[in-house]
């Protein structure tokens, strides 16, 4: 592997795994701050991802796509936590795992019925079409570059929210101990539901702006959730920081164990091993942390 | 003690409808419920998991599926393999990959243990999905089915549906009584103590993680028994055995039917085969064929179950005559 195969691969990874955090970061924060584990965030991811698909080819324009496609991801949130996820904040993990595996089912159904079970693409937009060219044939998208770039922005945006604004307080104070934040007069009700909403959003957002590079398939959220899962067991339960960290290991270690080839003793084992990589790495981590690189320790 | 009484009647009178079933039944409706009564042992073992010992585990297919493919491969294309020596053959080889998941996995607790357990199981997916051990993703058929020969004689065959379903169902009563057994020991009344009060069983000199650890090998060998005969009975192993919607489906069985109950896990694995057949029956509406996304409908009843049935199904029957909460709750 020369070097400029190497810098594509890098920048891949990375921008694999800056994309898992935004799926994983809405994850860890409904986790970590309500408690809430939900099984149907992948499912936001693919919503988010033929929301891209079929609006884009409403408006004929991705942006106009993703703007469309937000509002109607915070929409589908505040409806579900009002509807259904603020029924489920006093009962055991049990019962929130079994409604949101019953979500999935739905989400998928609904989607097979109203999109077929056929893969789709979405065109990247004339804007960002080009490509940076690194040496004679090899070259890299400036889309994937622009990805790259709105999760940092974002990844930012999120750890100024939470960390330095005044809604952010009190979503952490919220976190430690809810009754006490209620009994200071504030509505935690209405903070949950704008959580959740938050959370739905990302994942949907990052559906949308993964479509034209990852195309738009059956199954494709269920995939994302437990990459998720084990981005959220590897950076710690409620940790943004943690989060971030995970996903830009394992966008690096996913991507690469796809590239190398290795083999031991005559017998391949990557790329043929690739897709289990991950969750070896995680159980290393199971090893010595359980709670993860940045959980609190219980 | 009244009460006891109704529930071993309703048992023994539901074992002795099973036991007529073959008598009247056709065919189809034989391997309907020796493939029903696979699940409940399934789902029975899970339930050991989940409604007693409290640990909530999503990744419970892998073991079910691992037996699966160990019955694959001891039956070599169109060649037999000897019950006697594979079915052990396959539920050591799920027990051996409990134990070592087991021993990872319970290093957690709480959501971080129903994250990792799901996490583990799509990690075997995944050997079997991407390499070519065992056909990759088109799965490996099982072309004969097991042969119970010992020293020449053989008591039953599973060829004949009738005969496999009534060792299913020796099984099925066999399992139950065990994991009754089990639970009325010293043993068990630990592990449900590990449930209430992990760190009270901890204080009073117990090694809850060898408990657990024992638990959750029990467990999956137990489902490994149930994936052993579902492919033997299939004649199919895929990727899709050990994959995870497997595993809710399984837990959701135990859920809806009520869990740490045992009998709720039969219920449950019985209601939820019916209800995918009814769902699966159904016809078009408009332009949308409901048989053909029977899933919806239930991921919908699965959304509604747990807003209305916080107790399963056997707590429906709690509704009618109401019993006092039991300590150990």
């Amino acid at each position: 592997m020369d070097a400029n195969t190497f810098l594509i691969q890098v920048l891949n990874g990375i921008q694999y795994g800056l994309l898992l955090f935004l799926v994983a970061s809405g994850l860890t924060l409904i986790l970590g701050i309500m408690g809430i584990i939900n099984l149907a965030h992948g499912s936001f991811y693919m919503v988010g991802a033929y929301l891209a698909f079929s609006l884009s080819q409403h408006f004929g324009s991705l942006w106009l796509a993703i703007a469309g496609g937000a509002v109607l991801a915070v929409a589908i949130g505040l409806l579900l936590e009002w509807l259904l996820i603020s029924r489920l904040y006093h009962r055991d993990h049990l019962y929130q795992v079994l409604l949101t595996y019953g979500l999935i089912l739905v989400f998928e159904e609904l989607r097979s019925v109203v999109f077929g079970d056929d893969v789709h693409g979405v065109a990247v937009p004339a804007l960002l079409q080009a490509s940076i060219p690194l040496t004679d044939t090899l070259s890299y998208p400036v889309y994937r570059l622009w990805m790259s770039a709105v999760c940092v922005a974002l990844a930012i945006g999120m750890y100024l929210l939470i960390q330095k604004t005044r809604l952010g307080m009190i979503i952490r104070a919220g976190s430690t101990n809810r009754e006490m934040v209620q009994s200071l007069g504030i509505n935690i009700d209405l903070l949950y539901r704008l959580v959740f909403a938050l959370g739905v959003a990302l994942a949907a957002f990052a559906g949308m702006i993964a479509a034209p590079v990852a195309s738009v398939f059956p199954g494709m959220g269920n995939q994302v959730l437990i990459v998720c899962f084990v981005v959220v067991v590897i950076g710690g339960i409620g940790s943004v920081k943690g989060a971030m960290l995970a996903a830009i290991l394992i966008g690096l270690v996913d991507t690469f164990c796809k590239v190398l080839t290795l083999e031991i003793g005559g017998v391949a084992v990557l790329p043929e091993i690739s897709g289990m990589m991950i969750y070896v790495l995680m159980a290393v981590v199971l090893l010595a942390r359980p709670e993860g690189l940045f959980g609190k320790r219980g | 003690m009244r009460k006891i009484r109704v529930a071993t009647v309703v048992l023994l009178g539901c074992l002795i409808a099973l036991a007529l079933l073959p008598l009247v039944a056709e065919k189809y409706y034989i391997q309907l419920f020796t493939k029903m009564m696979l699940m409940a042992i399934f789902a029975m073992s899970l339930d050991l998991l989940v409604g007693y010992t409290g640990l909530v585990s999503l990744g419970h297919a892998a073991f079910f599926g691992l037996a699966g493919y160990a019955l694959a491969f001891a039956a070599p294309q169109y060649q037999a393999a000897n019950l006697w020596l594979s079915l052990p053959l396959a539920m050591a080889g799920s027990a051996a990959l409990a134990l070592v998941i087991g021993a990872l996995v319970l290093r957690t607790s709480g959501i971080y243990f129903i994250m990792v357990t799901l996490a583990f199981a799509q990690m075997v997916f995944f050997l079997f999905h991407d390499t070519k051990i065992a056909g990759g993703a088109d799965g490996i058929y099982v072309y004969a089915k097991p042969v119970a020969a010992i020293a020449g004689w053989e008591p039953f065959s599973l060829e004949n549906h009738t005969h496999f379903y009534f060792v299913v169902l020796l099984l099925l009563a066999l399992v139950y009584a065990l994991l009754r057994v089990l639970l009325a020991s010293p043993f068990g009344r630990v592990i449900v103590g590990i449930r209430v009060n992990e760190q009270r069983m901890r204080s009073l000199g117990y090694r809850t993680f060898r408990y657990k650890l024992a638990c959750f090998v029990l467990s999956g060998a137990l489902a490994g028994m149930a994936g052993y005969f579902a492919a033997a009975q299939f004649g199919f192993v895929s990727p899709d055995t050990l994959g995870w919607h497997q595993s809710g489906g399984v837990l959701m069985m135990v859920i809806l039917g009520g869990m740490g109950t045992l009998n709720g896990a039969i219920l449950g694995a019985f209601t939820m085969m019916l209800l995918e057949l009814g769902f699966q029956g159904l016809p078009a509406v408009g332009e949308v064929d409901i048989g053909k996304h029977w899933q919806l409908l239930m991921g919908g009843f699965i959304v509604c179950a747990v807003l209305l049935l916080p107790h399963g199904l056997l707590g429906l029957g709690r509704l009618v005559s109401p019993r006092p909460e039991t300590g150990s709750d």
